[in-house]
Order: structure tokens, then sequence, then C-alpha cells
């Protein structure tokens, strides 16, 4: 019996050996997704490891948009027999598991319910290929030409990429091509196709981007005028700077070879944040990004920089903590080490984007704010946002906008000026006004240091001197919360329980969102964007009588910065999380968020 | 009780070329001991910039943590300085230098703050060789917490608590020696006639010029058997020569006659005259440096004096070949390729 037809609806999983070219194979399996115009997501699931352990790599195509990850997998493509017993486990009854078949299956290994497509992927490379490397390589040629052929993918569409990304190597088009075939063609002539799950044209993606969030932050930074960038080798940050170093080649290289950006591979975080401290201190917009134990390297900096009132912009990909934890694997877990980050009191200004396109947007404007607010500014993005590919928005710039540089005197200002003290809030909004080495022979000099200081900058110890500054600081604290993104309210009025969530939690909680709605359950729902709160986070909780905050770390550390800077009730707030490193799915929020909801509430 | 200082000049003190009087190149009343061998470091320091005709605000200076690092203060209070943290003062001063190439970079810091804290800050700037000049005020102890021994206290030296140190020192200019530096010297802070001629040409130097400079802590580490106090300093010292620095706009070639003084020609004209006390002494060979550091560490000697130069030598602006316009100086049009190029870039995302 034929089961019914189910397009552009499933969860693709590809499971691979690290290091053996299969991420470029995979990835060209989602162009071709993206490029028929369907909604999907790709995300990489990656060991620390250069080459041999096993990696996986996720496809979901959703019809309706869910972009964010769902449990099960629809069809698994097995390429790892290490990992053949745990990939059979997830195929969801019903579902596929699609395999090398050169060699045979164990008996062990077959489950009753789910569906064997057996494609002799090696030997057919070793009929058709002389050279060793290029039999590994075209092994994943094969299996996507099997892939798609099963999945009805307008093979077109393949062959162009392929022509695209080989614009420069023309003589290794043809060889993909047969790889493409031979998979290809074994399906047809050996299994009845396409299988009943399929994809089909949509056109459905108007101008959006494929992309991934370290390249868009990169670009941010670019836009946002960085001139330096110093950093230090952490998985998953580490392309941020790379793709940062491959723009500026291309877009800031003067025809005389001499180039408008630095960039240092610093000998550790610390250097790296103390490098960006010292050239935004002397007027050049700077950058670094780094993972979690980066950033509990740079804290004693950032607690400098707060302090003394010196740009600088970091941005964060978030990994497992703690420690090295997971340093593959996805997490939300700096929140609080990044809020607070250093001894003393500090706060430090926070920035959640939740697409490639905000990671691009809120890079740069990251840059505007630490200038206009004398302060760092973290954009907190993830190894799930930043690492793999995601639909976004086009990446959008306005060539009438203009660089705010903030509160800087130049010469004829000092000219002008009574006075000047480097710490006095002569605007009443804490942000007071700064002057750069070289500017006046004679006035506007001023030493800064990370120990307190009077108005002019000067040293001291006395208790009131210190306070005043605290008490500006927080002030300037107060200001900083009407600067940075507002909160995105949406389905608001609906109901009297809420949701908050922030960054990558977007997606799967938007899709449980509406899973639960057709249960009869309605939520308002808040997206923070940054820290400090606006007032308005405070009126989305006070307005609710309950508020889910999901996060994906194991202390709902968002949820317990809500509840101190807004003297929330804990009892109001219910957490709703995810921390095994995988990004959170729709299931677990609806599983979780039922659980947690009294039925009486959720009536309510 | 106010630490004041007067700020009436008299109108017939001498200026410079550029303008400015000496008392334009002091900072702030030193708060640090009496006889602190660092108040004569800050001292050579304003003669320096004076006598070399450097508008003070075109300096921008530098410093870690600890008694050294304090010192900022008390010099060129017309310059921004920046007292950093502990350790790191090399990669603000590297930030700050890559973000305008045109200032003259200054860091001052202590045995501590390098040697041991800041001991991995402290080789990599050197290894990037930027442009800056980089002061240690040695006293071999950590004066702000009581005097404890620090990594280049000698073995065997005797603290004030008369406790005998019993782990090997370490030796910055070496050390800065045999990580490339282009330029390093060492000096002793009672010892103005040496020092400031250094810290002239070390200002000049178009790349990493260090300065390792014994500064006796007097209240922690000038006792008997401690071998940074001023009285074992001033009875081991040993110069490499004579030093004397001539600014000159006239070409000058390095000449190399044992019975005249050896000249090394700066690069921007100036010469450094070395009077050698040994005819074979050639400050631009780096392994007979090494080679007589280690002979005068041996013998218990204090080697001082300028210790090795690359008159010619590629900073880290040069090896990154950043524009010539400070990069702090650029604007929206040098930087943003604008919203075409970003079409562009979207286009290649789909």
């Amino acid at each position: 019996m034929s089961k019914p037809v189910r397009v552009n609806d499933m969860v693709i999983r590809f499971a691979n050996v690290n290091g053996t070219g299969s991420a470029s194979a995979n990835d060209l399996f989602s162009k071709a997704v993206f490029r028929m115009g369907i909604p999907l997501s790709s995300k990489n699931f990656f060991p620390s490891n250069i080459q041999g352990l096993p990696t996986w790599y996720e496809v979901r195509v959703s019809e309706k948009g869910y972009t964010g990850r769902r449990n099960g997998v629809d069809l698994l493509v097995a390429v790892n027999p290490q990992t053949y017993a745990k990939d059979i486990a997830t195929v969801v009854p019903g579902g596929y598991f699609l395999y090398d078949s050169t060699k045979n299956l164990h008996p062990e290994l077959i489950r009753k319910d789910i569906n064997y497509i057996g494609i002799p992927m090696m030997k057919l490379c070793m009929e058709n290929y002389d050279i060793p490397r290029q039999q590994q390589l075209f092994k994943n040629i094969v299996y996507i030409g099997a892939l798609a052929t099963l999945l009805d993918v307008e093979m077109e569409v393949i062959r162009d990429i392929i022509r695209q990304m080989f614009a420069k190597k023309e003589k290794l088009i043809p060889p993909n091509f047969k790889a493409l075939d031979l998979g290809a063609n074994y399906v047809k002539e050996n299994f009845s196709w396409p299988l009943e799950i399929r994809l089909e044209r949509r056109d459905a993606l108007g101008d959006q981007i494929f992309m991934d969030g370290n390249s868009a932050a990169s670009l941010g930074a670019l836009y946002g005028g960085v001139t330096f960038a110093a950093w230090y080798p952490i998985t998953p940050s580490t392309s941020v700077i790379s793709a940062f170093e491959k723009y500026c080649k291309k877009y800031r290289t003067n025809p005389d070879g001499t180039t408008n950006y630095a960039i240092v591979q610093a000998e550790d975080e610390l250097a790296a944040i103390g490098m960006v401290i010292g050239a935004s201190w002397n007027g050049a917009r700077a950058f670094t990004s780094t993972s979690g134990a980066g950033i509990s390297l740079m804290t004693e900096f950032l607690g400098l920089a707060y302090f003394a009132e010196v740009p600088a912009v970091i941005v964060n990909v978030q990994r497992g903590g703690p420690s090295t934890g997971m340093p593959t694997r996805t997490q939300q877990s700096d929140i609080i080490s990044c809020a607070y980050a250093s001894h003393g009191d500090t706060k430090q200004v926070l920035l959640f984007p939740s697409t490639p396109a905000e990671c691009f947007e809120m890079t740069a404007q990251a840059l505007d704010l630490a200038e206009r607010l004398q302060t760092p500014v973290l954009v907190m993005t993830d190894l799930d946002l930043g690492m793999n590919l995601h639909l976004s928005p086009a990446l959008k710039w306005d060539d009438n906008r203009k660089y705010d540089r903030g509160k800087v005197l130049n010469r004829q200002q000092l000219e002008e000026a009574k006075q000047f003290g480097r710490y006095l809030d002569v605007d009443g909004d804490g942000i007071c006004y700064r002057t750069l080495p070289g500017t006046h022979p004679t006035k506007g000099s001023f030493f800064t240091r990370g120990t307190s200081r009077d108005e002019f900058a000067r040293y001291t110890e006395e208790g009131e001197a210190y306070v005043r500054n605290m008490q500006r600081l927080q002030k300037k604290w107060k200001t900083a919360a009407d600067l940075v993104p507002a909160p995105e309210v949406t389905r608001t009025g609906t109901s009297k329980l809420g949701v908050i969530y922030f960054g990558t939690t977007k997606f799967s909680a938007d899709e449980a969102l509406d899973m639960l709605a057709e249960e009869g359950m309605k939520f308002d729902v808040l997206r923070i964007k940054a820290f400090p709160f606006g007032g308005d986070v405070h009126k989305f909780i006070k307005d609710h009588e309950q508020v889910v905050v999901i996060e994906q770390n194991r202390d709902a550390q968002m949820r317990t910065v809500l509840m101190t800077e807004l003297e929330i009730d804990p009892a109001k707030l219910i957490s709703v999380v995810n921390y095994d490193g995988m990004p959170i799915a729709a299931d677990t929020i609806y599983d979780q968020i039922k659980k947690r909801l009294s039925p009486i509430a959720v009536k309510a | 009780m106010t630490f004041v200082k007067p700020t009436f000049r008299h109108p017939a003190l001498t200026k410079n070329a550029v303008g400015f009087t000496k008392a334009d190149y002091e900072g702030a009343l030193s708060t640090l001991c009496a006889g602190c061998g660092h108040d004569s470091i800050s001292a050579s320091i304003v003669q320096a910039c004076y006598e070399l005709d450097i508008e003070p605000h075109r300096v921008a200076k530098f410093s870690g943590i600890g008694c050294s690092s304090k010192t900022p203060t008390y010099f060129l209070g017309n310059s921004h300085g920046f007292n950093t943290v502990h350790g790191r003062m090399p990669s603000v001063t590297t930030g700050a230098n890559l973000a305008n190439k045109d200032l003259i970079y200054l860091g001052v810091s202590g045995d501590g703050d390098s040697a041991s804290i800041g001991l991995g800050q402290f080789c990599h700037v050197i290894r990037r060789n930027l442009n800056m000049t980089y002061i240690v005020m040695n006293n071999g102890c950590y004066g702000l917490t009581k005097g404890q021994d620090s990594a280049t206290a000698d073995r065997g030296s005797i603290n004030k608590s008369g406790v005998e140190n019993r782990f090997q020192s370490i030796d910055l200019a070496a050390l800065a020696l045999e990580l490339g530096a282009s330029f390093v010297a060492r000096s002793f802070s009672g010892d103005k006639g040496q020092l400031i001629p250094l810290i002239k040409a070390a200002l000049l130097h178009p790349g990493f010029a260090f300065i390792d400079v014994i500064s006796p802590c007097v209240t922690f580490n000038n006792n008997d058997g401690s071998t940074k106090s001023y009285d074992f300093v001033r009875d081991h010292i040993d110069a490499t020569s004579p030093l004397d620095f001539v600014p000159e706009e006239d070409e000058i070639t390095l000449e190399y006659d044992p019975e005249k003084p050896a000249e090394v020609k700066l690069h921007d004209g100036s010469i450094l005259n070395f009077y050698k006390l040994n005819p074979l002494w050639d400050p631009t060979d780096r392994n007979l440096s090494v080679e007589r550091m280690n002979k005068a560490r041996q013998e218990g000697h204090i080697l001082t004096g300028l210790l090795y130069l690359e008159p010619s030598t590629s900073d880290l602006h040069k090896t990154l070949q950043t524009t010539a316009k400070p990069l702090n100086t650029l604007k929206e049009d040098d930087l943003c390729p604008g919203s075409q190029a970003l079409d562009k870039i979207n286009q290649g995302l789909r």
C-alpha cells in the first residue's frame, strides 16, 4: 500500500566521517533546496576533531517555514559505519535509512519499521575513479545524486551549483556530474522513485539569503567601519575573523597594496581584548570575536573598559560550557558571565541577534553603541547561528548612514571649551566627553586608569568621588537602556500568558507556540534583543500572569537576570531550558510548556 | 596634606625648538618613596623628550600595574596616558599603535609587571616589533605589596627580611635579544648621562626599543646583600661604552675605526656615538651582544649601555602593510563598501 505523499516537510540527516569532504556535498544539497525556493535550515553537528570522528549534518525542510530543529529523522544518509546503530535509532517509524551497501549491513541493524535503501557508493566510486582521494570525495556526490533522485530535487539546480562552485576549476565539473549520475542512475534502476516524502519547487523565499551568522557578523564589522581586529583562535568564533579578513582583502585593500585595516592574531584572548581596547581608546573602531572560555580570559579587561569607559566590541559565539565544555556544540550559557563580566559592580551591554541579518546589523550597531556609550558591547550569538547556514532576510545598508562616533572633542572644540574634565557629566546623561591622544598640544590630555578617579581623571581614594562616579555610571546604564534595540513584541494582548525568548531559540519557539495554539493554548511573545532591558520588557512581564522564559542553558540564566534587574517575583517566571548542546527543538519546548504550566493557569 | 606642583613658570625659561619649556614635559608630583630610582627615570624621560623637541601631545604613554606603572602620572602631563591592567600594557599599546601610527608610543613597566604576570605579552610585543619604547624600571621586588622578590631578583640576592632568593632570575634584556628585539639597552637610574641618550635613541628607533633600567627600591631592596641596591649596582656596573646622542641632519656613514667612536645612524639621520671600551664591540652584532652579556653575567657584572641595535628595521605596520594614513582617521568613504557591494554579496548567498 502506498503511503500518502508528503511534500516539503522532512528532516534529512547525513551521518559522515569528519574530514572526508562531506560538508561541502551536504551544503550542495541544502543550497539546491534553497534554490527551489523551499524554506529550510541546515545544521552541522561536528566533533572537536580534524579527521576521523563522526559528524552529522541535518537539513530540516518545512513548507510552513519552521526552521528550528524538530526531533526525529525522516531520511538518514548513513556514510559512517561507526555510527550505524545510533543513527538507525533516530529514524522515525516508516522513515528511510540510506546507506553504503558496498558492505552488507549486520543483521542486528535491521529494524522492521523502517525502509532500507542500499547504494553501493564505494563500489561505484572504485569502478569509476582511479585516484584514492577522488574515490572518497566523489562518494559524497554519489549519495547526493541518489538522494536528489529519491526526493525529486531538480537535478539541473544541483548541476548549476556545481558549475558555480568550480567556475575556476572547470575540469572538476565533469567528474562531479558523473558522480551525480552514478547515484541517480543506481536509484532509478533499483528503486521506485521519488519517495512519498519529496520536494517541490515553491519559489517562496523572496529575496532571502542563506548564510552563516559568523560571516554576517564579519560583514557588520566591515560595514560598521572596523579598522582593527585582534583575536585568538577558538571554535566556534574563528570564522568571524577569517571571514572578516577575506572581506577586508577584497574591499579594504588600496591599489598600491596597502590596507585600510589591520588584523593581529594575538597570543591569547587577554591580549586580543587588550589590543581592541588600546585601538578603541585611540579612536579606531576595533573588535574581537571569541567564545565562552575566551570571555573568561577577557573578563579583567572588560572591567577596565567598563570602569575607564573605553569602547570595545566583542562578538561572543557561545558554545557549551562550563570550562572547555562542549566546544563544538551550541548553548546560550554566557548570559550571566557576560552581563556582569568582571569583578566589582560591573554591567555590560549585550545584544542578542536571531538571524544572520541581525548578526550583520547588530555588529555594526554595536560599534555605534560602544562609541556612544564608551563601554564594551557584546554581540551574543551562538554556535548554531554562527556556524550553520540559515535563511535570513537580505543584508541591508543605507548609504547615507553615518557612524556615530560618540562624544569626542576635536582640537577646535577643546580650544573653545571653558574646561575639560574627562569624567564630567556635562549633558546629564552619564556619558562624558573624551579626547583622543595627539589632538591638542596643551588641552584635553588625561590619564586613563582602572583606579578610582575624580571628574578630572585624577586618582582619588575619596569615597565621595568614587560614589559619584559609580552613580554616574549607573545613570549611563539607564541611558544605554534607551539606546539599545527595543524588544520585539508579537502576539500581544491575546493572552494572560507570556513567552520570552532570545537569539536562536526564536525559531523552535515560534513553531512550538503554533503547536500549542492549535490546542487552544495562546501566548503573547516578547523577544529580548538587548541588555539592559528597556521598559517594554518590564511592562510585558507585569502585564502577564505567568511568563515562560525559554533559553538554552541549565540554570535559566536569562530568567535570573530578569528577576534581578527588574525585581520580578520568581514564581512568575517559568523556565523552559535545553542544554544538551543541540539547538533547542520545537517538541522540547512544546513538551516542557505543557508540563510546567498548570492546567488551571492555561485555561485562565 | 596636599601635593600640588606650582604651575607658575618663569618667563625667561629656555624653550626648545618646538616652543616648550622643560616644565611642559613634567607631570604631577610623584607619590613614590623619596629616593626611588623610578623618579630619576621619569626625570630622564622628561629631559629626553624636551631635548628631542617632541611635542608632548604627540606621545602616548602606557603602563601596567605597580610602582613603576604609576610613573606616567609623573612625567609628560600634556600627553595622554593609559594605566592598563597588570602585565597587559603591551597589548593595549599594540592596539593603540595600530590605530594611529603617527604618535610616539612609550610604555613603562616594572619587573613584576613584565617578567612575571606579563611575560607572555612582553615576548609577543617583541616578536611583532611594535614601534614603541619599552622601559622596565627594574628593582627586583614588588614594592607596592611590601617587597616580595620578583622574577628579576638574582639568585642569592638577600631581601630586606634577610631571606635569600633561591630561584634563577629572568634577564629581560637577554630575553629581548633572544626574541629578536631590534633595540636592546640596559641602564641604571642613577646614571642619567647614559640613560637620557638611550631614551632619546629608543624614542627615535623605528621599531621595538627595550631599555631595562636597574632602579633600586630604597624602601624594600636597598639593603646589604641585595644585588639591586644603589651600592651594589654602582660597584658592579660595566658600561659597554659611554654614549652621546647627536641629532644630525647631514648624511652620516657608519665607521668602525677602533680609535674613534662607532657611529650608528638612526632612521631620521641622527647618530648615536659609541666610545668603545672594547675595540671588538659592535652593537649591531646580535651574537656578540649575547656573548658579551653572558660573560658579564658570569663575572657578576651588570653590563649597561646599548647592547644591541638593528638600525634599519621593519615595524608591525610595515609587516601588515597598513595604509600611510592613521587607521583612526579613515572615514565612511574609506571603510564602507556600500549598498551596491552588499547587494552583490547577497546575490552570492542565494
